[in-house]
């Protein structure tokens, strides 16, 4: 895969726009990266992409790092930190410049609107990036059951994100997903 | 916040590099409930009240709420400089783990045992995403917005961009501010 100048520019505005997109956190963008990255530009398959989220699951800190190990999927170690530049400008400089200007007016009636409406649809955009994770691995039966095992478990009981990724990654090494 | 006792505060951005940096390294699928653990029970830095005050500016804005919340924070106590110590606390070490670990994959991911670990572990992370919006889901029984709505809008939200892969711009813009509309209107009239 030739990785040519405009393609650079391409992925630096791809994550600028997903930046500002990502009201409810950058997974809820997950499902237009994967859109473009993979369904458009086919600089990653699935595989990667998912690979990508679960690294990103599986290691400390906050999510949106899934951003800058899909980069280094995508274009190598440049690639990480275009990616990582990407999506932090814009909402950083935002949140910035944003915050006292907010925190005055968090009881106003267009910031609580904002919030009320907003909030049905990043739920909608968190289901969608589970679907979108989730459906490359429909040829395998037992992965939809180690799908449905995780939300169950998450949903219901208090065990720790880190052990059901370790859990997922013995399944998998057994050949079982 | 001033009422006779100084409340404790970081002595300098690089205090606030370590603290952030610290529960950056204890947050693994997710940092934000360790954030609450070390920001305001152990170090006290918030108060609760004005954690959870930080938590809903970060939400209203795009981007992650904990790189926001780290921010703000930042910006509180010591300016710019301080929402660049706080930053830097937070994601430089976890990248450089989350990269290590992007290297060890890109060398050893066609090994079947390392491919199938991979592919066991992005199952469950599809399973924890999910699990994610499904825990915010009562939530939205505070919402001004009639629940019937919501759950429309959720279910259209999820079929447009999660099966039929709709440009997630149109559907923000589209969904997104129709449901602002109508919260804005309802929220005018119980006023």
């Amino acid at each position: 895969m030739a990785f040519a100048g405009a393609d650079w520019w391409a992925l630096f505005g791809h994550f600028l726009a997903m930046s500002m997109l990502a009201i409810g956190g950058a997974v809820a963008v997950a499902p237009e990266i994967h859109r473009y990255v993979v369904d458009q530009r086919g600089w990653v398959d699935d595989t990667q992409f998912s690979a990508s989220i679960a690294l990103a699951q599986a290691a400390p800190g906050p999510n949106l790092l899934f951003v800058p190990v899909l980069g280094h999927a995508i274009a190598g170690l440049p690639g990480a930190l275009v990616a990582l530049a990407g999506i932090l400008i814009p909402s950083t400089t935002l949140a910035l410049a944003a915050s006292r200007w907010g925190e005055k007016r968090r009881e106003t009636r267009g910031v609580r609107a904002f919030v009320a409406g907003m909030a049905p649809v990043t739920i909608g955009l968190l289901l969608s990036a589970g679907t979108v994770l989730a459906v490359p691995q429909a040829r395998v039966p037992a992965a939809w059951l180690l799908v449905a095992a995780t939300i169950v478990l998450s949903v219901k009981t208090r065990v720790g994100p880190v052990w059901l990724i370790a859990a997922g990654a013995v399944v998998g090494a057994a050949g079982w997903v | 916040m001033s009422d006779g006792l100084t409340p404790p505060s970081p002595r300098s951005p690089a205090e606030l590099f370590a603290a952030f940096n610290a529960l950056a390294l204890q947050g693994f699928g997710g940092v934000l409930p360790v954030a609450q653990r070390e920001l305001v029970d152990r170090r006290g830095w918030l108060t609760r009240q004005q954690f959870v005050e930080a938590l809903s500016v970060g939400q209203v804005l795009p981007g992650p709420n904990i790189v926001n919340m780290a921010l703000m924070i930042g910006d509180r106590f010591f300016g710019w400089r301080g929402a660049v110590a706080a930053l830097a606390g937070l994601l430089l070490a976890p990248l450089a783990i989350v990269l290590a670990l992007a290297m060890l994959y890109a060398r050893f991911g066609s090994e079947p045992m390392v491919a199938g670990a991979i592919r066991g572990m992005g199952a469950v992370a599809a399973g924890l995403i999910f699990a994610m919006g499904i825990r915010l889901a009562p939530t939205l029984k505070n919402n001004p917005l009639p629940l019937a709505l919501c759950a429309a809008a959720v279910l259209a939200t999820w079929g447009i961009v999660g099966f039929a892969r709709v440009p997630m711009a149109w559907v923000v813009l589209g969904i997104g501010g129709a449901m602002v509309g109508v919260a804005w209107w309802r929220l005018g009239h119980k006023r």
